[in-house]
């Protein structure tokens, strides 16, 4: 209608044409980016509560079952788990580094990048399987019924353990010991569970974020992220980084409870 | 010439496009609003059928209409189905998806996309809850109270916590939606201080959801694994604590309270103004008085557990945050009532539902607050008391809020105005059969009846106040069927809307009715302060009545 109207959107009608990103409801591609980055960040304030529930209640049970919570956490696998966690760390570097190339406008060594990510991330899936597996070799899985702490080859009450249990001074009253056995039975199985949920839902996390990453990777091989516009591996990476910050207060929550030898 | 001969129909986002088809692949967030108004209204009517099976046992003292368990499954799943089904999604979800990107002046939505994703994940929840019911339901009240529900009840307690998992998710991209369109997507000019009341509270009420709802999830998956491979987290007898499964249950169910009032509260800001044709009095304290809502609801939820055993030092604590919290909801109160002093006010369907909500809130607020005292929380704990307490504001509240604002916005959304009369007929029936239902219920608990009991043969002399409440109930639900009718007899007889029936002041009200599917031909520059109704003409009516 007026002139100063027509001028005020022209520039707008433009850019919607010039680029093909820019869905119809923003006004500018700025607009859509800051939505898309809030979103993410949003996204990972209820991933915190998510995780947070569990958090809380494993402190709970950490702090009154003590004794147990850390005996139960040096069966742990100290040298694979710290392993693992150097290779979340370098996918987290990758993933920063493509964020670069894009950034440069390198496109194979976003692509090469964004490859190193999804070995690293299968490679840290694939460790952590393993770990499972020993788990469940030394009967430690809790809903199974052969689950034992108490005696064989899985036993958590042997040498420095029993002295940090209490179990040695009770060699000569049966039934206390007993009574104390079935209770660090009881308690190391919270444990488990706690590990169980805590870490598989963190794969869980890991495999929808090795998924996304797949879809990211080949949208990085068809050149379709540029200098401008590289919005859905920006925030994909967010995702990313998160998981692996989960991770990082995963493992010396569950892993290094009390490692002093004989404590 | 030519050219003014096709536009004789006007485009609007419901003759956009034809066919299923159109509507469920959909992102227009008006079309999108719609598909959840349908399916909320369905599962508002099962869990209405609950209702009406516990309103009948009850009716005489001996149980003989149900068995003990199926009373059980009854009153579990009338409270999941409302709360989880019905009043968490209901205005945030239709109205909010509605009005939120035209309040604003948005074409959409942040994420389009995703919101029709929230409205598919509802759906898959609500048929997983639907399959949960056809085959045998749940009986863990809608509470989920461990070790019951993961070690001794013989219901379908898995089924149902996934399904209640899922309808989280939903909630959720909705919530993070409104928060990051209302960031974002502001048309040049409206500012936080020119924003509607209506998207201040529905942007609380995001909060809420975003930062509660993921731990009531995480708490049912927990739930659900104890229950499916036999954990001891939260069973006593293997070292688990029940009482941490309540914290983290009442750590989003509280704040849940607050995600189904806020948005009623938002409805009552936008029609209180209207019919009283003034500006809303002390803006600012109401905006703000949202966020305190949602701030400090956070900080309350250990109110439900004062005879759980926990400690005596962190009950009183709890004790006083759950008064603090009671400030800023009386500040709302107050300020919609300083609106209408001395205001030119109007008794047309919106606001009787309004000032009914403002008076049966209040009731529900100051009964919660004999709740939140330590001493009498122990006397009326699991008694009706808290029954009718809850539902003053569940329903008093959230549904008085949510059937106002049907009504107010009925126009814009459907293009057609409702039948005025027979609108205030029913909020009149409506109040009456709520109060009817309820106030007994106060004076029962008070008497000591315990909720959830199916047989009270042994106090005979209850009888008379349960069969007024089922009275009430049968008056209540004529109440809900009567707009159900003439709501869908309006789409087509109704007299075609104006663009702004009520001169109103909101930006939905400047676009058609019903409006585009872009909301507006061209993006508005805002310049003027919410509620300025000193500047609006009188609504048509309105000036024909003086």
């Amino acid at each position: 209608m007026s002139d100063s109207q027509a001028i005020g959107e022209t520039p707008l009608a433009i850019e919607h044409e010039s680029r093909p990103e820019l869905r119809h409801h923003f006004a500018d591609v700025e607009q859509q980016r800051n939505a898309a980055s809030l979103g993410m960040w949003w996204f990972l304030g209820t991933e915190i509560m998510f995780f947070g529930g569990m958090f809380c209640g494993y402190l709970v049970y950490r702090r009154i079952y003590f004794p147990d919570f850390a005996v139960a956490s040096r069966s742990l696998d100290l040298i694979v788990g710290t392993f693992n966690t150097t290779v979340l760390i370098c996918s987290s570097l990758t993933v920063a580094q493509a964020v670069r190339a894009a950034q440069l406008g390198k496109r194979v060594l976003q692509v090469r990048m964004l490859l190193l990510t999804l070995v690293f991330g299968l490679a840290f899936l694939g460790i952590k399987a393993y770990e499972w597996g020993n788990k469940y070799k030394e009967h430690h899985i809790p809903t199974f019924s052969d689950y034992n702490v108490i005696s064989g080859e899985g036993s958590l009450i042997k040498g420095d353990n029993a002295k940090f249990l209490g179990i040695d001074k009770l060699r000569n009253d049966p039934a206390k010991l007993r009574q104390r056995e079935a209770e660090i039975q009881q308690r190391t199985k919270i444990f488990y569970s706690l590990y169980f949920a805590l870490t598989g839902m963190h794969a869980i996390h890991m495999v929808v974020g090795v998924g996304i990453f797949t879809v990211i990777t080949i949208m990085a091989y068809q050149g379709k992220f540029t200098p401008e516009y590289h919005t859905p591996l920006e925030i994909a990476g967010l995702y990313w980084h998160f998981v692996d910050i989960v991770w990082i207060y995963l493992f010396p929550l569950l892993y290094l409870i009390d490692r002093r030898p004989g404590a | 010439m030519a050219t003014t001969a096709v536009s004789v129909e006007q485009k609007n986002y419901i003759n956009a496009e034809y066919g299923i088809r159109s509507w469920l692949f959909t992102t227009d967030h008006k079309r999108i609003a719609l598909l959840y108004l349908i399916s909320i209204t369905a599962m508002f009517f099962i869990g209405g059928f609950f209702a009406l099976l516990i309103r009948l046992e009850l009716l005489t003292p001996a149980g003989d209409l149900l068995t003990a368990d199926m009373y059980n499954k009854a009153f579990s799943m009338h409270g999941q189905v409302m709360v989880f089904f019905f009043l968490v999604p209901s205005i945030p979800a239709t109205l909010g998806n509605f009005l939120i990107p035209m309040m604003i002046g948005a074409k959409d939505l942040a994420f389009p996309r995703i919101n029709l994703l929230s409205w598919y994940i509802y759906i898959a929840a609500a048929c997983l809850y639907l399959w949960c019911i056809a085959t045998g339901g749940v009986d863990t009240g809608w509470t989920f109270y461990t070790p019951f529900s993961s070690q001794f009840s013989n219901s379908h307690v898995v089924e149902a916590a996934l399904a209640i998992f899922i309808a989280g998710f939903s909630s959720i991209l909705t919530g993070l939606n409104f928060v990051v369109t209302v960031h974002r997507m502001r048309a040049p000019g409206m500012t936080w201080s020119r924003l509607p009341l209506f998207v201040w509270s529905h942007y609380a009420t995001s909060i809420i959801m975003l930062l509660g709802t993921p731990v009531i999830a995480i708490t049912l998956v927990l739930v659900a694994l104890e229950r499916a491979l036999n954990l001891g987290i939260f069973d006593p007898t293997r070292g688990g604590d029940p009482v941490l499964f309540q914290h983290l249950f009442w750590f989003y169910s509280h704040p849940a309270v607050y995600i189904m009032i806020l948005p009623s509260m938002a409805v009552v800001s936008e029609i209180v103004p209207c019919f009283s044709r003034k500006r809303i009095f002390g803006y600012t304290f109401v905006a703000i008085a949202s966020i305190a809502i949602a701030v400090i609801g956070f900080l309350v939820w250990a109110h439900h557990m004062f005879v759980a055993g926990i400690s005596l030092y962190s009950a009183l604590v709890f004790s006083f945050l759950s008064y603090l919290v009671a400030v800023p909801s009386a500040i709302k109160v107050f300020n919609w009532t300083a609106t209408m002093y001395k205001g030119s006010v109007s008794f047309s369907t919106p606001m009787l539902y309004a000032l009914g909500f403002i008076g049966l809130f209040t009731i529900g607020g100051l009964t919660g607050l004999f709740l939140a005292c330590l001493g009498v929380d122990v006397h009326v704990h699991d008694t009706y008391f808290v029954i009718a307490h809850f539902h003053y504001v569940m329903v008093g509240g959230a549904v008085l809020g949510y059937l106002g604002g049907i009504h107010f916005w009925w126009p814009k959304i459907s293009g057609r105005m409702y039948p005025e009369s027979w609108g205030r007929l029913a909020a009149i029936i409506v109040f009456i059969g709520f109060n009817l239902t309820f106030f007994p219920q106060f004076i029962l608990g008070y008497l000591g009846m315990p909720r959830r009991y199916w047989d009270y043969s042994h106090m005979p002399e209850w009888q008379g106040l349960n069969v007024l409440s089922t009275a009430g109930a049968s008056i209540l639900a004529v109440g809900y069927l009567l707009p159900m009718v003439y709501m869908l007899w309006s789409l087509r007889y109704g007299k075609p809307a104006p663009d702004n029936p009520w001169q109103a002041t909101g930006l939905e009200w400047r676009t058609a009715s019903p409006p585009p599917t872009f909301n507006f031909d061209e993006t508005p520059e805002v310049t003027w302060e919410a509620y300025e109704y000193e500047k609006m003409p009188l609504p048509e009516e309105v000036t024909l009545e003086r």
